[in-house]
């Protein structure tokens, strides 16, 4: 959690106790969202022509235009170019979630991805789910709970779980459910299958189920 | 990863003219295979082609009763699909036991059944991989190959392929429909499109360069119990040691394709007139020939063991 992320809030990270440090975490302050990027930064890492590519999309409610090495995932034009550092990079393989963001309301791995290949897509990411001041109920949810120790799946576990509950909604079947043409329910045994593709290093499951449940009685 | 110039294709057409234009072209559709073995420059292709705005994401009823599936459909929505839910549960269940919930979002049908091999070696560009770099030797040959095939393998490659998905639909009967370059369409088998190693494991399929896949069909449903059981090393989120894919009749006659013990879906059509007579007979003859390595011998057991479990299921009993 030593991002500079924090650099850029109101207060110092250095103000803030580490018990604010990882509810500020949790929230991962947005600041710079879109505004004033793709200009300078574009044009000081110019990539190859034939190598780049024009890309449109909203994060977070901004429209964003970026030229991008083709190579960027949408992972690394998140972090690295729009400066949004909520989402993280574990693995970059697939594998441990951390990097969960929401396209359109689906959630997705941003580090198997191509920015390139997001034209026209509206991106939400951990940063765009709440703020500080307004958490998401998710992130309220996380914080009453301590649904993290070192916090960094936790941007990937809470834009997870928002969308997980949509899928059981939407009545997506999973790998538990018994019977695939009745309405899913979120039992104990679907919330851990459904949140398999985020790893928590620091083992804080059962915490993070407790949020997840709350939340998934409101909603219900 | 290698830098490479980038198209979005708009039509299916445009997409196999592309390919045809660029020597070195790839595909690219959800991005969760390829990308993963571009960033390793396993995979280096000097162009990609974005398949993604192809139109090629609805799910339809065919005239013949069956349905037909874009080859853009994400996996998470064929599973959730109503019919795929009602009438082709086992192909429902595959998909679901398949990857995470994120991971599910964005692979399509056809990246899924194009997706390549897990071997370690085949990760490791430090190690020997005739699928890799022909020639190289088989690091998974007198090496670890606890998670390898059993079945189909040659003393070049003993690789498994990975999806569930294609399990299930090869106990399905799909057929694989594809555009080529020259804008001729063909269908491909589902049991003919994957090919065994060989003495050449780095050609995996019997698609030409720059041959799209448009969809998958599906016949029209079966009926009987439709079961996938996955066994995997830890419940969710991995990659099966064994996975059998079954269709049962209520006369116990019935259909069974594997995953995890072969270079392709596994499945002997021939060995399907023996499932009424039990899971021991009916899995010597579904494996007769196999060549498993001392590390994964357990898996003939395995099978046989899930097949049981399978049958008795079919039947009602409690497993
Ligand atoms: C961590 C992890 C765990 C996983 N676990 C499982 C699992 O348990 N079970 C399982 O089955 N799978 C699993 N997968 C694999 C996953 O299912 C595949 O990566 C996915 O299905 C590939 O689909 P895609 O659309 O992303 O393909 P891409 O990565 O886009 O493409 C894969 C290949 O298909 C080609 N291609 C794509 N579309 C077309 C087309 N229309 N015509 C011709 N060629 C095309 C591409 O050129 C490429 O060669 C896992 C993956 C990861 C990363
Ligand atoms: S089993 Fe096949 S993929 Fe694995 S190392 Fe041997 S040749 Fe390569
Ligand atoms: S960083 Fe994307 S899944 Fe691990
Ligand atoms: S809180 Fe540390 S990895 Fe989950």
């Amino acid at each position: 959690m030593h991002n500079p992320e924090n650099a850029e809030s109101p207060r110092g990270a250095t103000d803030l106790t580490r018990r604010e440090f990882l509810i500020a975490g949790t929230a991962t302050v947005a600041l710079t969202g879109c505004m004033g990027l793709g200009t300078k930064s574009a044009t000081e890492m110019k990539p190859q022509q034939a190598a780049a590519t024009r890309v449109s999309f909203h994060v977070n409610g901004k429209p964003c235009q970026l030229e991008l090495d083709n190579r960027t995932t949408l992972l690394d034009a998140l972090r690295e170019r729009l400066h949004l550092t909520g989402s993280k990079k574990g693995c970059d393989q697939g594998q441990c979630g951390a990097c969960t963001v929401m396209v359109g309301d689906r959630r997705v791995v941003s580090c198997l991805t191509l920015a390139v290949m997001h034209e026209g897509s509206l991106i939400t990411t951990i940063e765009g789910l709440g703020t500080p001041e307004h958490l998401h109920p998710m992130q309220t949810a996380f914080v009453k709970h301590d649904g993290y120790q070192c916090g960094y799946c936790t941007p990937g576990q809470i834009c997870s779980a928002v969308a997980m509950l949509r899928e059981i909604k939407a009545g997506m079947p999973s790998h538990v459910t018994s019977d695939l043409t009745a309405q899913p329910k979120l039992t104990a045994d679907e919330l851990r299958e459904r949140m398999s593709g985020n790893i928590c290093r620091c083992g804080a499951y059962s915490n993070i189920a407790e949020a997840i449940t709350e939340i998934a009685g409101r909603t219900a | 990863m290698r830098p490479f110039t980038f198209e979005r294709a708009k039509t299916p057409a445009d997409a196999a003219a592309a390919a045809a234009r660029h020597p070195d072209a790839k595909f690219i559709a959800g991005g969760t295979n390829l990308l993963d073995l571009m960033k390793l420059q396993i995979e280096t292709p000097a162009h990609l082609i974005d398949v993604n705005g192809l139109g090629l994401e609805k799910i339809e009823a065919t005239q013949e009763g069956g349905l037909r599936i874009g080859a853009l459909v994400r996996n998470a929505d064929l599973a959730a699909h109503h019919r795929v839910r009602r009438d082709y549960g086992v192909l429902s269940r595959a998909l679901v036991a398949g990857a995470s919930g994120q991971l599910r979002n964005m692979a399509t049908t056809a990246g899924n059944l194009l997706q390549r091999t897990r071997c370690p070696y085949f990760y490791d560009t430090n190690q020997p991989c005739n699928k890799r770099l022909p020639g190289s030797g088989c690091g998974a040959i007198g090496g670890f190959s606890r998670p390898h095939a059993v079945i189909g393998v040659s003393d070049a490659c003993i690789a498994t392929h990975p999806s569930d998905m294609a399990v299930a639909m090869r106990v399905l009967d799909a057929t694989v429909e594809t555009i080529n370059p020259d804008g001729s369409a063909r269908k491909i088998p589902i049991a003919k499109l994957h090919c065994l190693p060989g003495d050449t494991p780095h050609i995996e399929t019997v698609l030409m360069p720059g041959e799209l896949i448009t969809g998958v069909t599906l016949p029209k449903p079966v009926g009987g119990k439709h079961i996938y059981h996955k066994v995997r090393d830890r419940s969710s989120f991995a990659f099966a040691l064994v996975s059998v894919a079954a269709i049962v009749q209520p006369d116990g006659t019935g259909r069974v394709a594997l995953g995890g013990v072969a270079p392709k879906p596994w499945r002997v059509e021939e060995a399907e007139a023996e499932l009424p007579r039990g899971a021991k007979v009916f899995t010597a003859r579904l494996l007769a020939g196999a060549r498993p390595t001392p590390e994964n011998a357990f898996k003939l057991r395995l099978v046989e063991r899930i097949v049981a479990s399978v049958l008795a299921e079919a039947k009602g009993a409690q497993v």
